[in-house]
């Protein structure tokens, strides 16, 4: 055999690698082995001998099925090799077809053989790199029967190996599926048992687990399968639970806790299932005490968000356990993007549901600081996490009176709004904007002077039905009981072909926060005069194309409600009693079989008849040839509207003339 | 020999042992010796209920003193609480109460630090009125007759007292003013305390969810209390008897790979560091020490380890060995006198105890010297006739046969195939001949000093003749072939002795260092010693 030196440059390699172009087969071997020994533990060697492209004559010298084994094995044990250097080299392996050859090998090497074993060493190396090349592995269930049948029964090694490359490879529905048929549940569920009294191996357990945790994500089919397979005497939600305990290796604790929190939220366990109430929750919450890692905090943190995202007891639960809320803000000051990230999502599933967490979480030691800190951090994925929470905690009135007003959070996350956030941020920031303009809100004055009306009205132009909804609907938070400048800002900005456009909405909660938005404008006796002596024809306009239209009947009853505000007002009362066709829309709506309906057109005569105010006595007399007081006194006498007796007998009460 | 001594009275404290071990298999399963193995209770007992004398007169007991319920005081106005631990004074100041209503009852003992980790739970079976209840833990001895009123308490004045409130969730550490911990309590709540006597902190489960570290820095010597304030309120206490609703041996199991990742990574020193050549002189001295001699030979030749001793020494005292554990004490003490002149007549303890083990082995009809050279003239035991089962020779089948024998009935003669040929007249020589040795065991422990040991060595080894079975009475236990053990090996230490040799082997030294370092380790309040587990790490 040559000597191999580390000094050996390229030149002097020359000769061996023209030598395993020979047709001797010992020539070859030798060739290989030279070339083997020079490469590993040498990134410079690697790239060099790639670099001299060496490698399409190893990949054939693997393949070829005719040639010695160990040929076979020493051209694949070198490639492995190369797969080990520098991400560059990983893809130019791949550029060259290494992992689609692989894969190919793996369809018909023996099992249990040195090959197949040197095989998927290569793979799994190729596949820990980003982006893993997992096209190279057809969803073909013969070669998955085969990949999971080497999970099972190979060598410790090659089942690692294997399992670490489905794990990498199930990234979505279809692989999902096709890896649980192919029977990867139970492979994953025979690495998972720990014998007793054995030192748990994490380089063991956490492929396993990553794999399992890949399959159930999100998929309730697979969760359910991993939820009734069995390993020995448990299944893999009690091998899991084993798997949590606080002797387990940390990673391997977390890899479970994650496992099982998949499960449950992919609906194979229930929310107070004592697996996921002791064992996931308890697990996560201590992984994210001061004691552990700052990795280890941060995804732990990160998959408790995910547990405890939409059920509220379990909520409550982590609120509790193991001083979370500190443990949590402590995350929030560690440098990584992951940690902060993690923890202010988790602040944010805790605070969605329950206020009393919400109050913690604020009164959790200098919380707010870091949280507009976050929204300001130049990572997007920090600032969204940050959002997430500050949306969170948004829903609790008592916040936005005080601790939001305090830290002033609306400012950077105007800013944040108006910086071309991605499609994501939008919708949070857009909603928790939303929960902000609420009236009571002292944050809304600074809001607009930062531009907020002509960036909702903006959102109202997207193309995505949710962001439209939250501009609309913040609007609408906006001009309940604003002040008349506010109102008459909006309306301007909006422009009437705006709101039109979205009285045509396809979302119908659209059309509804749209008709909302006029409720709130035209609300209080001179703010309705000053707009409708302005808009009167639009909102009138308005109002006759959702009566006309085919809208459901709430969408009509916010329509019918517009109409009463517009007859609360003193000059505006004429518009309607001007349009003959409007108050005869009334008067049929007071006997339409709806009984919100009724109610809403009766609101509308109402405040059309009121006696007290100027030309009452010619409005009554107007209404009354129109039918409304035969209407309202079959009103009276129906039997169906019953609840609305008084209010039909307060109307009535204005006719003494007539009755 | 002061050595020695202690040695031998190791062996005699063996009955306690045996005794309580009975115990523990008559009785139902002791759930606090499983949950706290390293504690020795003779030393430092277990809290296991609370303490009839050690509360406030407000307090009631019930239910083998596990229940606590407040029933309030009649006294006037004049007389104040006891043990007001818990700062219950403080809510009563914070909710504008006197501090008179408060009232706090402690454990029977205080937690010894070898339960490593210990843990007790609560119920709140009511929460009476408010719910002002508090649980933790306190240390012994605040005199209460001087306590002080209310918003007049010198800062510190009851040290080392350590709530969790129910009515406010708050933690209450020795000082006026509570911390923010957990979430409040009330009727139907399960409130676990756990002292972690490793890092010296405490914390508190609620409904089994672990709430976090409370307290730093305990104290040792602590007692689980518990703290009442209004009418009504009533807790039931399990101090282990029942299992937890909190996972407890998740946390002993963590505790207990912790303090072992800590003993193998403990540096040593390079000299100490070359464990093969320690661990191989151990087990050298080891087999040479008991006369495992060609097992010895064996592994010197392996190991290339040196054999101190001529190797007809280790046979002879293998020989020895043999005897004494095969029951046969009289040959053992010939041989010994033939090979070692002069060694039992320096050491009249051991011969006593040779002797007095002699004297057994005759009840048990083992020792057969009689037969051979008839020198002491006594022959078979008696009691050999009601049909003991003759193999003996390995401690482990004749337990197994004991246990069968033992419970038959006692000295049916139809049971036994030998006794029909057993003479009448022979056994009653037989009595007689032990009853002589006996007398001259007597005399020989007049001569001896007169300590409690020998006396009561003697006392149990007589009391075998008054009954009829002796394998199936309270005596017993010293009819067991393991108890020949001891004897065999007092005597093999002596013999290494007189030859200048180590009187135990490093092995056993070593373990019995370690031994007594946990025990010393236990009183010092080294709570690690309850997770050191000898036996499995010698097992590795």
């Amino acid at each position: 055999m040559q000597q191999f030196t580390v000094f050996m440059d390229i030149e002097s390699s020359r000769s061996y690698i023209d030598e395993l172009y020979s047709s001797d087969a010992v020539k070859v071997m030798e060739a290989l082995v030279t070339l083997k020994n020079s490469v590993i533990g040498s990134n410079r060697q690697k790239s060099s001998v790639i670099s001299q492209g060496v490698v399409p004559r190893l990949l054939q010298l693997m393949s070829e099925e005719s040639l010695d084994p160990n040929i076979r094995l020493e051209a694949t044990i070198t490639i492995g090799s190369l797969a080990k250097g520098t991400p560059e080299n990983i893809d130019s392996l791949i550029e060259k077809g290494t992992a689609t050859a692989l894969v190919e090998m793996l369809k018909t090497v023996p099992l249990g053989s040195k090959l197949a074993e040197a095989a998927l060493c290569a793979l799994r190396s190729i596949f820990s790199h980003k982006p893993a090349p997992v096209d190279a592995l057809p969803a073909d269930m013969r070669l998955l029967t085969r990949l999971t049948q080497i999970a099972r029964e190979d060598s410790q090694e090659a089942r690692t190996s294997v399992i670490r490359v489905l794990a990498v490879w199930c990234s979505g529905t279809v692989e999902q599926e096709a890896l649980t048929c192919a029977g990867a549940c139970s492979a994953a569920a025979a690495m998972l048992v720990v014998p007793p009294r054995s030192v748990p191996s994490p380089s063991r357990l956490v492929p396993a687990l990553e794999l399992l945790a890949a399959m159930c994500f999100k998929n309730p089919n697979v969760a359910q399968v991993a939820l009734n397979t069995r390993h020995g005497d448990k299944s893999i939600p009690e091998l899991l639970m084993c798997l949590v305990s606080r002797d387990k290796p940390l990673v391997v604790a977390l890899k479970a806790a994650k496992c099982l929190t998949f499960l449950q939220r992919a609906g194979a366990l229930p929310a107070d299932d004592s697996r996921i109430v002791f064992g996931a929750l308890p697990c996560l919450a201590r992984l994210c005490t001061k004691e552990n890692t700052e990795d280890i905090r941060a995804s732990a943190a990160e998959v408790l968000a995910y547990l405890t995202e939409v059920d509220t007891s379990l909520q409550r639960l982590a609120a509790i356990s193991n001083h979370l809320m500190s443990s949590l803000a402590d995350i929030v000051n560690c440098q990584s993007a992951a940690a902060k990230q993690g923890a202010f999502k988790c602040f944010a599933s805790l605070g969605a549901n329950d206020e009393d967490i919400r109050k913690m979480i604020i009164e959790t030691h200098g919380l707010m600081v870091h949280v507009v800190n976050g929204l300001n951090n130049p990572d997007p994925c920090v600032s969204l996490a940050a959002v997430r929470c500050l949306h969170s905690l948004s829903r609790s009135v008592q916040q936005l009176r005080t601790t939001f007003q305090d830290h002033a959070v609306w400012k950077p996350l105007m800013q944040l709004l108006n910086d071309s956030p991605g499609p994501e941020l939008l919708n949070v920031g857009s909603s928790t904007l939303c929960n902000l303009l609420l009236e009571f809100s002292p944050a809304k004055e600074p809001m607009l002077d930062q531009g907020a009306v002509e960036m909702l009205c903006n959102l109202t132009k997207m193309s995505d039905p949710a962001l439209r909804l939250n501009g609309i609907w913040a609007l609408m938070n906006m001009a309940f009981q604003a002040e008349q400048k506010v109102k008459q800002r909006i309306l301007c900005c909006l422009g009437t072909e705006q709101m039109f456009r979205l009285l045509g909405d396809s979302d119908t909660r659209v059309i509804m926060k749209m008709l909302g938005l006029l409720r709130n404008l035209l609300s209080t006796r001179q703010h309705i005069d000053a707009i409708m002596s302005e808009y009167s024809s639009q909102v009138m306009q308005a109002v006759i194309v959702v009566l006309e239209g085919s809208y459901p009947a709430e969408v009509k009853e916010q329509a019918l409600c517009i109409l009463g505000n517009i007859g609360d007002g003193e000059k505006s009362k004429d518009l309607i009693m001007a349009n003959e066709d409007v108050l005869r829309k009334l008067v049929d709506y007071l006997a339409h079989p709806e009984s919100k309906l009724q109610e809403a057109a009766l609101f509308v005569a109402g405040n059309l008849v009121w006696r007290g105010e100027a030309g009452a006595a010619a409005r009554q007399q107007r209404l009354a040839e129109l039918g409304l007081l035969r209407a309202l006194k079959l009103l009276r006498a129906s039997h169906h509207a019953a609840h609305l007796h008084d209010k039909v007998k307060t109307a009535l009460a204005q006719f003494n003339e007539f009755t | 020999m002061k050595l020695r001594k202690s040695e031998m009275a190791a062996i005699g404290s063996g009955r306690g042992t045996m005794d309580s071990q009975n115990q523990v298999q008559s009785d139902t399963v002791d759930r606090l010796k499983l949950l706290y193995p390293n504690v020795n209770e003779e030393e430092t007992p277990l809290p296991r209920a609370w303490s009839t004398k050690d509360k406030f007169s407000y307090i009631g007991l019930s239910q083998n003193n596990l229940r606590v319920h407040y029933k309030g005081g009649t006294q006037g106005p004049g007389r104040r609480p006891h043990l007001p631990y818990l700062h219950l004074r403080l809510w009563m100041y914070r909710h504008g109460k006197t501090h008179r209503d408060a009232a706090s009852v402690r454990a029977t003992h205080p937690i010894p630090a070898a339960c490593g980790l210990y843990y007790f739970e609560v119920r709140i079976v009511s929460k009476g009125r408010d719910g002002y209840m508090g649980i933790g833990l306190s240390a012994h001895g605040v005199n209460m007759n001087r306590l002080p009123g209310v918003g007049r308490f010198p800062p510190g004045w009851d040290k080392h007292s350590y709530g969790y409130h129910g009515d406010d969730g708050h933690s209450f550490c020795s000082s006026g003013t509570g911390q923010p911990y957990g979430p409040t309590f009330t009727t139907g709540d399960v409130i676990g305390c756990g002292v972690n006597l490793v890092d010296n902190t405490c914390f508190y489960t609620k409904n089994g969810h672990h709430l976090g570290i409370a307290f730093r820095g305990l104290p040792p010597n602590l007692y689980p209390t518990v703290g009442l304030q209004t009418p009504g309120e009533v807790v039931d206490t399990n101090f282990g008897q029942q299992p937890f609703v909190f996972d407890i041996e998740d946390m002993l199991k963590e505790l207990r790979a912790r303090t072992r990742v800590a003993i193998d990574e403990f540096p040593l020193p390079d000299e100490q560091g070359q464990w093969q050549q320690v661990l191989h002189r151990m087990v050298s001295t080891y087999l040479v020490h008991h006369g495992y001699c060609s097992t010895a030979q064996a592994f010197s030749r392996a190991t290339g380890q040196p054999i101190d001793e001529d190797i007809a020494s280790i046979k002879n005292r293998q020989r020895v060995s043999k005897l004494v554990l095969a029951g046969r004490v009289g040959e053992a003490v010939e041989t010994t006198r033939r090979l070692w002149p002069g060694l039992l007549e320096r050491d009249p303890d051991l011969l006593f105890l040779l002797k007095c083990r002699q004297f057994v082995e005759m009840v048990n009809g083992t020792d057969c010297e009689a037969s051979e050279d008839g020198a002491n003239g006594v022959a078979t035991s008696v009691i050999s006739h009601t049909g003991r089962p003759h193999k003996r020779s390995n401690g482990v089948a004749a337990d197994a046969a004991e246990e069968g024998g033992g419970r038959d009935v006692d000295m049916a003669p139809a049971a036994n195939g030998d006794h029909e040929e057993a003479d009448a007249s022979s056994q009653r020589a037989s009595v007689e001949r032990m009853l002589a040795f006996g007398r001259e065991l007597y005399a020989m422990s007049q001569k001896l000093s007169q300590d409690l040991y020998h006396k009561s060595m003697l006392e149990d080894a007589f009391s075998l003749l008054a009954y009829s079975n002796p394998w199936d009475s309270p005596v017993g236990w010293q009819l067991e072939p393991v108890r020949r053990e001891a004897v065999c090996d007092a005597l093999n230490s002596a013999i290494l002795e007189s030859q200048g040799m180590q009187w135990s082997s490093p092995v056993e030294a070593c373990v019995s260092h370690a031994r007594s370092l946990l025990r010393r380790m236990s009183r010092a309040s080294l709570g690690a010693c309850a997770f050191a587990d000898l036996s499995a790490l010698l097992a590795r």
